[in-house]
């Protein structure tokens, strides 16, 4: 997974409310479509008119949001679907970082386990961040996970975990399998304590 | 000391390490697979050269890509089929059960988990499936998982996962006849919003959820997703055991015993203390029904349609401060993880026996499971509704994902059973009302949106 340090990149505005995933990758392109291939899918059904060229309309096929690696967004982004296409589909198409002030809690949990940031901010200061986003005088955004801050003076939380998974670039699958024995301990101790659980397809 | 909610007493046995930073690895006691999210999370270990962990804590059946069609084989186009059969050859080199055409088990997940016994009280279940807060109807800590987590499961038994807040909302009073557990729940989201158990696990309790049986209370859970929330549980009691005794993967012999022992120390302690509480007068609840995109976009189904989210009333085709009732609507979907199993199709047969649905609609029931379609026809479900000109079809998730050839028409309107009205989710430009089975039956009868209690 790409490490995650700094990241100063053009950021477009995406005020709509409770995105949810189903309209960032429909479902027919998680049916088979390659995680490589999901890019130019992401949110298709704003995203392209009729005929398949693009919407003018959309942000992100705006000149100068062309390019974009981060979204400013509205409430509670990615509700819905567990669908992790969303994520792949964002990252293919260049998005690194999203910017809201709630996001849908499987879609979150998603974004840290492909290298994509999503930063919670309160309401007012998420607001502001979407009218400088907007500003065409404005320059490009600057995200820093080492120091946990957006533009220089805006500081976010992030735990300690997951910010030291995407700075390092961390595979929680390699870092678990490194504690199998203790997953071992926990089964062998629960066969005892909760039988049950461990010998359901009993004859 | 504050007493325990239920949900620490389900979620702290699970916890396998502290990783610091209010993180754990959690053990998972039931990985619950479905061959769409499943066949890519095994293909992800297979690509990363791993093995599946622990084969005989899983299970798997078939539902999001299969045809629903009366007589189906297998799934609606070519993609499907190899879907389908990658994972069943992956599955049997791994070496758990998929449950396959022809058996019982075959079915929706969130039908086919509780209903053989495979979810059980106090385990810690996921799915790769954001409705798997289903299965916290029967007092397990059930979650939905991206592929990520999914292989995460396979390779490793066990999740990473912060702990969330915990919420309570208690159910108050008694449902007014011809209302239901769905109605309660789209209730809720209509007040707290599509966000308002974000961070939560939240519980239901209060004297309605008590009063609602095993099939109802999975519909509470089911959508608590949509409240924002990745957990809803319900704490286990009486009628929760005598459900699971007997299924087929349900403790026996020897393990009932304990096991129920173990499940009788689960609910929470009555001076337990949550993040957040609300509770909701049920005896003032009517029938429920979505207007716009969102589950939030909710409203009682004799109400106006509100002057809001004009966005969201021009995708739907809808003009504010109209009654929702006597909307016209094409097509009527009875089934889902929501409400597909059998109490929902006899609410939904009762509404339509003696009646004929309209003749522009296109009315479908798609039954939860192999196991819920067999019930439903030894009772003669099917026959009252084809005599009232409904299709009855082959259990799967159908027009609820839109994955396997089932849709709904562009701007054609449907009144479904579902849980989720979202912009294009039932086809491109579908229009869709979320509501109970008996709302939609009665939908279909009427020709319009309707309140089955004046049929």
């Amino acid at each position: 997974m790409d490490k995650f340090a700094v990241l100063t990149a053009v950021a477009a505005p995406f005020p709509r409310d409770n995105v949810d995933t189903d309209s960032i990758i429909r479902i027919e392109r998680c049916t088979g479509t390659p995680k490589e291939a999901l890019g130019r899918y992401a949110f298709e059904m704003v995203r392209y008119l009729p005929d398949g060229a693009d919407n003018p309309d959309f942000v992100l096929n705006q000149p100068r949001y062309r390019g974009a690696q981060i979204l400013v967004c509205g409430e509670f982004f990615g509700t819905g679907s567990s669908r992790e296409m969303a994520v792949w589909a964002l990252a293919g198409m260049g998005i690194r970082c999203l910017i809201a002030p709630s996001f849908g809690q499987i879609f979150y949990g998603n974004c840290f386990q492909n290298g994509v940031l999503p930063i919670t901010l309160p309401p007012a200061t998420a607001a502001a961040l979407m009218r400088q986003a907007s500003d065409p005088a404005a320059g490009p955004f600057s995200v820093d996970l080492e120091r946990q801050t957006v533009n220089g003076d805006i500081g976010f939380e992030i735990g300690a975990r997951r910010r030291k998974m995407l700075l390092e670039g961390l595979d929680e699958i390699a870092l678990t399998l490194a504690m199998d024995a203790k997953i071992a301990d926990y089964q062998a101790a629960d066969r005892e304590r909760r039988p049950w659980i461990h010998f359901f397809r009993n004859p | 000391m504050a007493g325990r909610t239920l949900f620490d007493k389900v979620w702290d046995p699970h916890v396998i390490e502290e990783l610091g930073d209010g993180v754990q690895l959690l053990h998972v006691d039931r990985h619950l697979m479905n061959e769409l999210s499943g066949h890519r999370g095994q293909l992800e270990i297979a690509q990363r050269g791993l093995k599946m962990r622990n084969p005989e804590l899983a299970m798997g059946t078939l539902d999001h890509v299969v045809s629903t069609a009366p007589g189906r084989r297998g799934g609606p186009a070519p993609w499907a089929e190899r879907m389908i059969e990658i994972f069943r050859v992956e599955s049997a080199r791994a070496g758990f059960p998929v449950h396959d055409f022809g058996d019982d088990g075959q079915g929706i997940v969130h039908v086919v988990g509780p209903e053989l016994g495979f979810t059980l009280p106090g385990v810690l279940l996921v799915c790769g499936d954001s409705h798997t807060c289903t299965h916290g109807a029967l007092g397990a800590l059930a979650w939905g998982i991206g592929t990520s987590e999914l292989t995460h499961v396979l390779a490793t038994q066990a999740i990473v996962q912060q702990k969330p807040k915990t919420m309570r909302v208690r159910f108050e009073g008694t449902l007014a006849r011809g209302v239901s557990a769905k109605d309660m729940i789209l209730a809720l989201i209509g007040r707290l919003g599509t966000a308002g158990g974000a961070g939560y696990a939240v519980e239901y309790a209060g004297e309605a959820i008590t009063a609602l049986d095993l099939e109802g209370r999975m519909t509470v859970c089911n959508l608590s997703i949509e409240l924002g929330a990745k957990i809803g549980m319900v704490a286990p009691d009486e009628k929760t055991y005598a459900y699971v005794k007997g299924r087929r993967y349900a403790p026996k012999g020897d393990l009932w015993k304990p096991a129920l022992a173990h499940w009788r120390g689960l609910p929470g302690d009555a001076d337990a203390r949550f993040d957040a509480e609300h509770a909701v007068d049920c005896a003032a609840l009517a029938p429920q029904i979505t207007w716009g995109t969102s589950p939030e976009d909710v409203i009682g189904v004799h109400e106006m349609i509100p002057d809001a989210k004009p966005e969201a009333l021009a995708y739907m085709g809808l003009e504010a401060g109209r009654p929702i009732a006597g909307t016209k609507v094409d097509r009527v979907f009875i089934g889902s993880c929501t409400n597909a199993r059998l109490s929902d199709l006899r609410a939904a047969a009762e509404v339509v026996r003696g009646h004929r649905a309209a003749a522009h609609v296109n009315a479908w029931v798609v039954p939860g499971s192999q196991r819920v379609k067999r019930e439903a026809e030894a009772e003669g479900l099917d026959d009252a509704f084809r005599a009232a000109g409904f299709e009855w079809r082959e259990p799967g998730c159908s027009m609820c994902v839109a994955a396997n050839g089932d849709r709904v028409e562009p701007r054609a309107r449907c009144v479904s059973t579902s849980n989720r009205n979202f912009v294009g989710r039932q086809g491109p430009q579908a229009r869709t009302h979320l509501a109970s089975p008996a709302t939609a039956a009665a939908a279909a009868i009427a020709g319009e949106i309707a309140d089955a209690r004046a049929l």
